[in-house]
Formats: structure tokens, sequence, C-alpha cells
């Protein structure tokens, strides 16, 4: 047996690994190269900067502004997003207290699941544009249609102070799904006994979910925490397709991906838009791992 | 000026489906591009010629063949497979076209460009165009100039040349040579339906009192007067400001801005141009129009609830299957803003736009600018005009024949101005950086205050940013 493990395992490798390393690896490899000239996106190679497109990131506005967006996503998207997926998983799986010896969720959980995981299959561009009309700033808009005619519409989208607060709500309507899944499954492994003897010595439902829920899919969350904040990093589709003069009004929605998209294709600026890869690539890397450091607990077996 | 014309048409599902693409592959895409970089200069392509003859005046290879690529936007592509490549093939029966069509020229051309395989002849429009300037600069446009001097196709005794309207190889000329040829030719002004003007007796506008007055009764009759669309096309804003400065102080403000001359933007004329605007944006025009789109205020306005709309001569083929038997597009030049302006009322601003160019580094350069002297005779403009309800730049190519109300307005618009068309500006396809910014300053001076000082400041800053930014390749017109 022991002399076929090598081949066996390297001939599951070598196609994702091959793969892997031209289309990602490669591709930031290349980045990171790119970053230190000054290139348009056509032709060769000419002008080497060295850090002189970070030094034009620095004292650019938009950068800073752009920052801000990702950072407002990246706290209240996990957080918020976690929340309520934590809070419906736990009602469509222990929220209706146990009958017959068997947890269960509450009445229709079966269909909640469902429908709760509805957003997951649509297209996140097709999302941006419906969403684009629930916040429509007139009376064709979803919302606004709802109130009476004399009624001063909400501008949303058009608002600088608001535009952001809508990219963060279809983030959040459109991830809740996919994390109600994913603590679904985690709780189904959470052992029915512990429920029951909690329940036994007389725990509420409030108690169960902090003192065993909580502590038991800890992992999970921790995963959660990471994929949302990546996704917080991104955000582009929305930004792109959603938002007034794309980032606007006045760039109070612009986010590093939307800047890395726009000087690498329609300003071109490839070589500036490297750099902004680069720091993306150094501010997600840096996230995952604080995330991963600043929330290990000991783990709790199940 | 590209852009111009081919951002209203990028419909929905181009942007999603981009959108949808980049989203994932955003950082690790520029990688990609690069990938391609190094193959560029080493590798020689073989490119085919003939004997240049009076009947070939290109010197072309007949046999050899010709690769196009056409943006598919709302153009259609109808004109280059029905028309042009037909009569191509008819003057080059051996020389086989290979054609294709893409919503996403940069995506589709860019990456072969970069890895010495380009098409012969490409349309590089819509809202993925390659950067134009950036294209020349690298060498990887042919120069035009025999083009232009070849005899044209159909009007016998003209070069190709004499036979375009004015200031239309200017406006593809990069640094004193021209390398790319504007084909459509769109009149820009202030659209309106002429059925429901006549219903209550409204006259288009010449001067600045007459335009308030009017929006004053149009506001008063419960249409909004004025209206553009904030979320995707401040750019037809900008324009209307930029016109009128313009007529003010003549097209050397818009040169000034061009050539990024320092206080160009502080000129003036921008600023009584901006201040005139940004009234008629704090009285008249529909705040909720700012998160808008293009498609949306148009619809508005063929439904009668927008009465002027500031747009190029797209707008009615456009707009074709969303207008009413009721509604008659028409056009009028934008009214004298004081009445010391240095230009007449009449004046307009008309410009040449939609990019095709020869690759210099295909196979066949000599046979993509032969296709491009097909393009350019006058049975090919006609059949593009009457394809797309655009005019085109081989000037007269459609006269005398009726096309549609809106395009016979816009050439009425045209006759009555005479000499004093103008081509406008160009930093928006020079710097798009620059372009960005004037939008969403654009949205500002007309939504939020009509602040014309802050519309000024905010603009020269841009412009002087640009100028100092070692890494955006200059350019200059006079």
């Amino acid at each position: 047996m022991r002399h076929g493990k090598y081949p066996f395992i390297i001939g599951f490798l070598v196609v994702p690994v091959a793969l892997y390393t031209i289309f990602v690896v490669w591709a930031y490899i290349q980045a990171f190269y790119l970053s230190v000239y000054e290139w348009s996106g056509l032709g060769p190679l000419e002008n080497f900067v060295g850090l002189g497109n970070f030094r034009k990131l620095w004292d650019d506005n938009l950068f800073w502004q752009s920052l801000r967006h990702n950072l407002f996503l990246l706290i209240l998207l996990p957080l918020i997003t976690i929340v309520i997926a934590l809070v419906f998983a736990f009602l469509l799986n222990v929220g209706g207290g146990h009958r017959g010896g068997v947890t269960r969720g509450v009445w229709g959980s079966k269909a909640y699941r469902i429908i709760f995981f509805f957003p997951q299959l649509l297209a996140l561009a097709i999302i941006a544009v419906i969403f684009g009309r629930v916040f429509g700033p007139d009376k064709s808009g979803m919302i606004n249609g709802l109130f009476p005619d004399s009624w001063t519409p909400w501008l949303f989208l058009a608002d600088e102070r608001w535009a952001m607060a809508c990219i963060l709500i279809v983030l959040i309507w459109q991830a809740v799904g996919f994390y109600v899944v994913l603590f679904s499954a985690g709780m189904g492994s959470i052992s029915t006994d512990i429920y029951e003897a909690a329940a036994l010595d007389g725990a509420s439902r409030v108690t169960l979910f902090f003192r065993i829920t909580v502590p038991l899919l800890w992992s999970t969350i921790q995963v959660s925490w990471v994929y949302l904040g990546i996704a917080a990093f991104d955000a582009f589709a929305l930004v792109n397709i959603m938002t007034v003069d794309r980032g606007g009004p006045n760039g109070a929605s612009s986010v590093l991906s939307l800047m890395i998209y726009r000087n690498a294709f329609e300003f071109s600026q490839a070589g500036y838009a490297s750099a902004l890869g680069v720091v993306l690539f150094f501010l997600t890397l840096t996230f995952a791992a604080l995330t991963l450091r600043v929330t290990r607990r000991e783990a709790v077996e199940a | 000026m590209t852009d111009i014309f081919t951002k209203p048409e990028l419909d929905r599902r181009t942007l999603l489906r981009r959108a949808a693409a980049v989203g994932l592959l955003a950082t690790p895409a520029v990688g990609m591009l690069s990938a391609c970089v190094g193959s560029s200069d080493d590798t020689k392509q073989e490119q085919a010629t003939g004997t240049k003859s009076a009947d070939n005046p290109l010197g072309i290879d007949p046999k050899a063949g010709v690769e196009i690529v056409i943006f598919n936007g709302g153009l259609g592509t109808a004109y280059a497979t029905d028309v042009d490549t037909p009569l191509f093939n008819k003057k080059w029966p051996d020389a086989k076209i290979t054609y294709s069509a893409t919503e996403q020229i940069s995506t589709v051309v860019q990456p072969r460009i970069n890895a010495g395989n380009a098409p012969d002849m490409i349309n590089n429009s819509g809202s993925n165009l390659m950067d134009m300037g950036a294209i020349v600069k690298a060498g990887q446009a042919a120069d035009l100039t025999d083009l232009f001097a070849a005899p044209s196709l159909d009007i016998p005794g003209k070069t190709v040349a004499d036979t375009l309207v004015p200031g239309a190889i200017e406006q593809g000329t990069y640094n004193g040579k021209p390398y790319a040829v504007n084909y459509s030719f769109t009149v820009f002004g202030l659209w309106y339906n002429k059925k429901l003007f006549e219903k209550n007796n409204w006259t288009p506008p010449t001067t600045w009192a007459e335009f308030t007055a009017l929006c004053d009764k149009i506001k008063a009759a419960g249409i909004t007067p004025f209206g553009y669309a904030g979320a995707n096309a401040s750019y037809y804003m900008v324009r209307a400001v930029m016109t009128s400065a313009a007529k003010i102080g003549t097209e050397q403000v818009l040169k000034d801005i061009d050539n990024l001359k320092p206080g160009a933007w502080q000129n003036d004329a921008i600023k009584q141009a901006a201040q005139a605007w940004g009234e008629i944006g704090n009285k008249y025009i529909n705040k909720t129009f700012l998160g808008l789109k293009h498609t949306e205020v148009q619809l508005q306005q063929d439904q009668d609830k927008v009465a002027f709309y500031p747009c190029g001569s797209w707008l009615e083929n456009e707009q074709a299957k969303d207008t009413p038997p009721g509604f008659e597009y028409a056009v009028c030049a934008y009214p004298s803003v004081t009445t010391s302006d240095k230009l007449p009322a009449t004046a307009i601003n008309a410009a040449a736009g939609e990019i095709y160019f020869a690759a210099a580094k295909g196979k066949n350069p000599q046979g993509g600018k032969e296709y491009l002297r097909t393009m350019l005779s006058k049975e090919a403009a006609l059949g593009f005009t009457k394809l797309t309800k655009s005019l085109t730049v081989v000037a007269g190519a459609s006269d005398g024949v009726t096309i549609s109300p809106g395009l016979t307005s816009a050439n009425d618009v045209l006759t009555k101005a005479g000499k004093d068309v103008f081509m406008g500006y160009l930093f928006d396809t020079w710097y798009k950086k620059l372009d960005d910014e004037s939008r969403a300053a654009a949205n500002d001076l007309m939504f939020k205050g009509g602040d014309a000082k802050k519309f000024c400041d905010r603009m020269e800053a841009a412009s002087q940013a640009v100028a100092k930014d070692s890494s955006i390749t200059k350019f200059t017109r006079s």
C-alpha cells in the first residue's frame, strides 16, 4: 500500500495546484511586479518608479475615502450578518423547544430555511439591479412608492450620507441565507443530549443560545467572520452597478475594488491599479490573520 | 467623444456580465493582462502588402484576408455585415473578411494587441473601449495619413480627406498625425418633443431670458422643464455647460481646457456658463434625477414629463421603441447665455465620434485601412445613416434623403449654424480621470445648490493634478 501513496496524492493535487499557481499565485506576483512600474496597460513596461505608485496612493483622497468605506463594511457586514444568521439558525433548529425528546425549530422552519436561502441563488449583479429599483429615488422606486404622493422621496443612493448604508443592507440581505444554512449545519452536529440536559436544568432559550450554541459553533463563526470580511473588501459588483456615477455621488460609495477596476481598465493606470491591488492583498491578509488570532479560543468538543 | 455615443447604448446585460466577472477577478486580472506584455515588442509580424496603383492606392494584397472587430452597441452591426463588407468584397472579391462583434472591445481586443495578434480593423467603442491615446503611444495604431490622402472610393476627383466634414480628421489626430477615423457625426443640443411644444405654443429659446421664461411656463404646466440623468449620464450635462462656455468665449475656452492650461477652468466663460446652468438646476430640475439612469429620464421625456433634455442626435434612434406616436423629436441649439456671447445663438457643438482604427502590428494593416476607405465612401455612409439614423462624417452623404424627424431637425440646426459649428472638447477621452471629476462636479452643480465657483475651482484642481501626473500621457490641440 505504502509505496503508492505519493503518486496517489500528487495525482490529486497536480491539476488544482497548477491552475491555482497560474491563475492566482502568478497573477498576484505579476501584480506586485507591475505595482512598481508606471504602466498604462498597453505596450512594454518601461518606467520603473519604485514606490512611486504607493506614494501617489498615500496622497490620493479617494483612496482614503474608499478605504474608510471598506472598513465601514468590514466592521458592520460580518457583525450584523452573523448576528441575524445565528438568531435565524437558532430559531430554525432549536427555537421551537423540544417535544418527544427531539429539539426542533419554530413552526414552518423548513419553509423558512428555503426562503432564507433564495437570495444566495441569485447572481450578485441581478440583486444589484433589483435593489437599484428598490432604492429608486423617485416614486417609481419600491420603497418611495409605498408612501403617499405628498411624500418627498428619499434619495437613497443619490444621498451622500446614505449611499454606503444602502450597499451594506444589500450585502447583508444577500449573505444572511448562506450563513443561516452554514450555522444550521453546525447546530445539527451539536448533540441534542446537551440541549436536553441543559433544558432539564431549567435553562431558558436565551441561555441555551449563549451558553451552548454559540460556544459550540465558535469555529464556524470564526470562519464566517473571515469570509464576510473578505466579501467586505470586495463589494465591487454592487457598487459598480447600483451607485450614482459609479462610486458617487462625490466618491461617497467608492470602494477599493472599484478603484482598481477603474484605474486599470478606464484610466489606463494599470501600474497604479496594481499598487492598489497590492495594498488590498495585504489588508485582506492582515485582516484574516488578525481575526483568527483575536477570536482564538479553546476549542470545545461537541 | 466616443463614449458620448456609446455609453447610453450600454445595455444592462453587458454591464452585469462584466461586473460579475470583474468582481471576481479584479486583482489578478491586472496581472493577467501583463502576462502578454513581454511578447509584444519582440515579435515581428509578417504583414501583407501589394503593389500600389491608381486602383489600389493603399497597396493592399488583393488576396490577403482582413479581420475586423465591430462593437455591438446601439448602432448595431448590420452596417458592417450588410453594407461595408459586401461593398469591400465587390471591389476585392478575393480578400476574405473575417468578422466578429463584441460588446467588450477592451476585454476582447486588448490582450490580442498585447500578444502581437491584433485584428486589422477595430471599432474601438462602447463603455469598455480602450484608451485610444495609450494605443497610439504604444505604437499599436496605424498612421492613417495615406488613407486620408487616397482618392475617395466613389466621389470622383476627391481625396478621402476632401469628402469629410470639417474637424473630422482633427478628432482622430494625436500629436499631429491621424490615427483614428471618427465615423459617426453627432449634433448636440437641447432635445424636445416638437408636437408638445406646438400644442402649447412654446417656441425653442434663443436667449437665456427666453429659456428661463419658457421654463417657468413649462413648470406651471406641471412638466419638469429640464432634466438629465445623474446616475450614469452626467457627462451630457458636462457637455451642456462646456457648450455654453464655448458660445460665451469661443472654442478657445475649450481648447485651453484640453491643453490643461493653468486657469483654464477658472475662465470667466466657464464661470458664467456654470452660474447660468446652476440656476437652472436650482429652479427647474427634478432632484430625484440624480439617482436615475439615462434610460429612466429619457423615458420620462417620452412620456412628456420632462421638456428639455441635453443630448446628442443618437437619442431618437435609442428611444425608437419607447417613443409614442404623439412624440416627434426635435433639437435646438443651446440659447445664448449673455448678450455679449462671442458666438451667435445658432452656434452648435457637433462632433465626430465612434472610433475605428487599423492596427499597426496586425497581419494586414493596409487591408484594414482599405476597409476604412470603403466605410468612408458615400454609398457606405448613406447605408450607415439609413440603418442607424446617425449622420456620418462623410459630408452630405444623406442630403435629400428623408430618414426621420429628429435627423431632419439635426440637419436643419446644422445648416442654420453654418460655419459656427465647433468640435467641442477632447479632455474627456484624453484624460479619463478628469472626465470622471467633471461628471461628479456637474452633478454637484446641478443638484446641490449651483455653486459655480466651487465647480470651477474643483475642476481647476483636478486639471492641474492631471497636468502634474507624469504617468498620464499628455496631448495637445490647437
